[in-house]
């Protein structure tokens, strides 16, 4: 018989096989990421790091009872008697004797809860996606900054000390006393690494975020066309500091507005696409002089425009499209009434390959329109649906 | 735990083993190690220390460690059978709990020791596994992490249909001791009985039916069966195998053993002249071990009780067994005999008495609607309920019944129903792991709604049929 203590502080085992089970979920999240893009507790979540997304593939399948027809037992208080409920609701994973995350009781709707961050999801959505047509302006506004290590010294913090050329110094040492092998390190012997801050200039970016809030977007328009931007914004700033987004809302009349506002904001009213779009062009030739700036215009719309401006809005986005790298116009449609809209239909005749359309009449549809609008494609030819 | 404690520590457990002797139990020895919580929640999770990788054991300690973490759990202790066996005790519970969880782990190694089911347990199991864990490694290294990662899953997947009783074989002729000679030519006449008894065999028509006997054991059937799988496959299956048959005695006797546990640590504790308060202290500990559930069954709750009726019934019988011989004051040598010989099925289908069903207010409920309902409460179905749900440890009975079906090596599996249905989606989803250990076509045949279903993986689709009365004619 023995008590015994001992130092545990290097195993990792659980957190080794923690580690590929978090892998596993990455894996799967990957594979789903279409329904992942436009789940609803991450569009709303509004600032919280962790999310928690349903994943099915990762449940422990076996040969078992089926739990919600399984005649289980318990124990009562000394009263209990035939017809008592016990328990209700087991949907929520509160089911008897099953813990919480567990499979639940209904086939068909249990899952395993990953718990992510959004930092993370975005991560794996923008994996290989970029601004596409990026031209070299004249002006460098955008600026990053780097690291470079520049010098070598003898004093300097620790976590920066040049491993390699302290091992040489310390032979050339040794050596000169006649013993060249690698002991006895001195202070002497000792070198760092010594870094400056550089700064490297990229090419600028500005995206006009425009949005239709008018009367005719019902609350599915609203929340694609919310999870599209969702995801972009939180791309762009992933992907580039100093990307600009410059947000226009508009229904008849167009005005730029905070981001806040723009994913919080509804009105009502009449649609007239060719505001917003006469409003890009006076803050493009306001603020962005396209030979500094790379222009993403993107608009949403549900397509239903007046009669009359059509023509106008064909107009003016050929006069955008010759200041900018693209023109993403997306409309969003429940798949029931997909007949050509009016706006998409003017717009068929753009033949300029700048012009990126799609049409989303699904949740699912959001991730491939996001792989749409930001593969990097050079010169390839964008092809409207 | 500061060094003082841990000497007050040392000092408890050595007081907890003279008092364990002194009730008349005889434990393994028992090697105390003082562990982290992080230590604790794996060796938990992994069931043993050692053992080899998998995420799913990951997953396990995660979730384990977070309810901990955030203070919604706690495992106090944590035995593993071998001979000496070892107990993990968390280094941030007090002297007391400490002392509380040793005295309950000296009832659990003298369980061990004792009941017969634990009787072909392998005693050096943390040796084994970690053998095992070596090879697997190897594996990986040879064939590629996730080559090795997709068949433990597939494995893993279907761990729990061994065969338990493997090792009550009808005796063998080979195991009957020879007889002693009779002609010094003996020798050579057995040479002419053995050629005769060939050609009897050669002779006899060859039974088309492969296996003859249904088979439980999927996983050795596997291993030795199984057409197209690579040696360090079917060494997997083995590992996989060897470690559940080492788990299951504990699954079949949770609530003798957790329950016998009980009895010794309550036993102990009360002789250990504690303080007041830690007195107050043990007692909490103990009614929080042994609080009952309304949706599940606690095992030490459920087992402590039975055990103190059998003692009281056994110390003090009534007029009638008296007259049946039973002699009074023979409770804790019939609690010992109990122990060594039943598992769990057995214990409650002999001891869990009308009187222990109504006086601990057991029932049995389902699911009606979205609601948990009480359906029954006579005693007797209460039992039988209670051991059905026990019976093969909680999972469904399956066989191999035909791994030569339709002529095709197609593997045909029986389920042998008792009134509780499967889970459809799920075997359907298990289907595939066992087409992937078997590499053909594969069939569950079960029953659902009253009627016969075929559930069918053909390596790219499910189906699902039900099955009339004429196929069973055809079958048979």
């Amino acid at each position: 018989m023995s008590v015994q203590r001992q130092d545990w502080s290097l195993h990792r085992k659980g957190s080794i096989d923690q580690q590929r089970h978090k892998e596993k979920i990455r894996e799967a999240i990957k594979k789903n990421l279409a329904d992942i893009v436009s789940e609803e507790n991450i569009i709303m979540s509004d600032g919280k790091k962790q999310i928690r997304v349903p994943i099915r593939s990762l449940d422990q399948y076996r040969f078992r009872f089926d739990p919600g027809r399984q005649t289980r037992s318990g124990q009562g208080n000394g009263k209990s008697k035939v017809g008592d409920v016990i328990a209700q609701d087991p949907q929520q994973g509160q089911g008897p004797g099953k813990g919480k995350g567990d499979a639940g009781q209904d086939p068909g709707a249990e899952y395993y809860e990953a718990e992510v961050s959004v930092d993370e999801l975005a991560t794996l959505i923008f994996e290989d996606l970029s601004l596409p047509n990026l031209e070299e302006k004249r002006q460098a506004e955008m600026e990053t900054e780097t690291i470079r290590f520049t010098d070598v010294r003898k004093k300097g913090p620790m976590g920066n000390l040049d491993k390699k050329r302290t091992i040489l110094e310390n032979l050339k040492r040794n050596a000169a006393q006649g013993d060249p092998t690698f002991h006895d390190i001195k202070n002497d012997d000792l070198r760092f690494k010594v870094w400056e801050p550089t700064i490297r200039y990229e090419s600028n970016a500005v995206v006009l975020a425009m949005m239709d809030v008018s009367g005719s977007m019902g609350e599915f328009e609203k929340y694609i066309a919310r999870s599209f931007y969702f995801w972009m914004v939180r791309f762009l700033r992933t992907k580039y500091t100093n990307v600009k987004i410059v947000f226009i809302s508009h229904h008849t009349e167009a005005k730029e507005v905070t981001e806040d506002e723009f994913f919080h904001r509804g009105e009502s009213g009449g649609t007239q696409v060719s505001s917003a779009y006469e409003l890009a062009l006076q803050i493009i030739k306001e603020r962005y002089n396209p030979a500094d700036w790379n222009i993403y215009p993107f608009h949403f719309s549900d397509g239903d425009n007046l009669p009359w401006d059509n023509d106008r809005c064909v107009q003016l986005v050929e006069e955008l499209m010759k200041l900018c790298n693209i023109f993403g116009y997306g409309e969003i449609r429940e798949a029931h009434y997909r007949s050509p809209s009016t706006l998409m239909s003017s717009f068929s005749k753009i033949t300029n390959k700048k012009f990126v359309a799609v049409t989303i009449g699904d949740k699912r549809e959001v991730y491939p329109a996001l792989r749409k609008f930001f593969s990097t494609r050079g010169d390839e030819v964008p092809s409207a649906p | 735990m500061i060094d003082k404690e841990m000497e007050q520590l040392e000092h408890n457990i050595g007081r907890a083993w003279d008092l364990a002797l002194k009730m008349g139990l005889d434990p393994f020895p028992v090697e105390f190690e003082v562990v982290p919580a992080s230590i604790m929640y794996e060796f938990g999770s992994y069931g043993l220390p050692g053992r080899f990788s998998h995420w799913t054991r990951g997953k396990a300690y995660y979730r384990m460690k977070m309810s901990y973490d955030f203070g919604l759990s706690k495992i106090y202790e944590l035995v593993i059978n071998t001979n000496p066996s070892y107990a993990f005790l968390l280094e941030n519970n007090s002297v007391l709990e400490n002392t509380f969880v040793a005295a309950h782990v000296f009832g659990h190694t003298d369980f061990f020791k004792h009941n017969a089911y634990f009787a072909h347990t392998a005693r050096n199991m943390i040796d084994r596994v970690s053998a095992s864990a070596d090879r697997i490694r190897q594996y990986e290294f040879e064939h590629g992490r996730l080559e090795v990662e997709r068949f433990l899953d597939a494995v893993l997947a279907i761990e729990e249909h061994v065969d338990y009783y493997t090792h009550i074989k009808p005796k063998d002729e080979a195991d009957q001791p020879a007889k002693p000679a009779e002609t010094e030519y003996d020798d050579i006449w057995k040479l002419d009985r053995e050629y005769r008894q060939q050609q009897a065999m050669a002779r006899r028509p060859a039974s088309r039916k492969f296996p003859k006997e249904p088979v439980k054991d999927f996983l050795l059937f596997f291993a030795e069966h199984a057409p197209n799988l690579e040696p360090w496959q079917r060494d997997i299956l083995l590992i996989v195998r060897e470690e559940m048959l080492y788990f299951v005695p504990q699954m079949q006797t949770k609530i003798m053993n957790e329950g016998h546990a009980s009895i010794a640590h309550s036993r102990i504790m009360r002789e250990m002249d504690l303080s007041g308060e830690d007195f107050v202290n043990f007692a909490t500990l103990h009614t929080g071990v042994l609080s009952p559930s309304r949706t599940s069954l606690n095992p030490y709750y459920l087992g402590y009780t039975i055990w103190q009726d059998i003692e009281k019934r056994w110390d003090n019988p009534t007029e009638e067994e008296r007259r049946m011989g039973r002699q009074p004051g023979q409770g804790w040598a019939k609690v010992l005999e109990v122990r060594e010989t039943e598992n769990d099925v057995s214990f409650l289908r002999n001891y869990l008495t009308e009187d222990l069903v109504k006086e601990l207010d057991l029932y049995l409920y389902r699911k009606e609607g979205d609601e948990w309902v009480i359906v029954e409460k006579d005693w007797r179905k209460v039992r039988d309920g209670i051991v059905a749900s026990m019976t093969n440890f909680g999972y469904p009975y399956l066989v191999i019944d035909d791994a030569d079906y339709r002529r095709n090596s197609e593997l045909y599996i029986k389920h042998l129903f008792e009134g509780q249905e499967m889970d459809l989606n799920y075997a359907e989803k298990t289907l595939a792991y066992v087409y992937q250990i078997w590499g053909r076509p594969v069939h569950l045949e079960t029953v659902f709604d009253e009627r016969r279903v075929l559930l069918s993986f053909d390596g790219e689709k499910n189906t699902r049929q039900v099955l009339d009365d004429d196929d069973e004619e055809e079958d048979n």
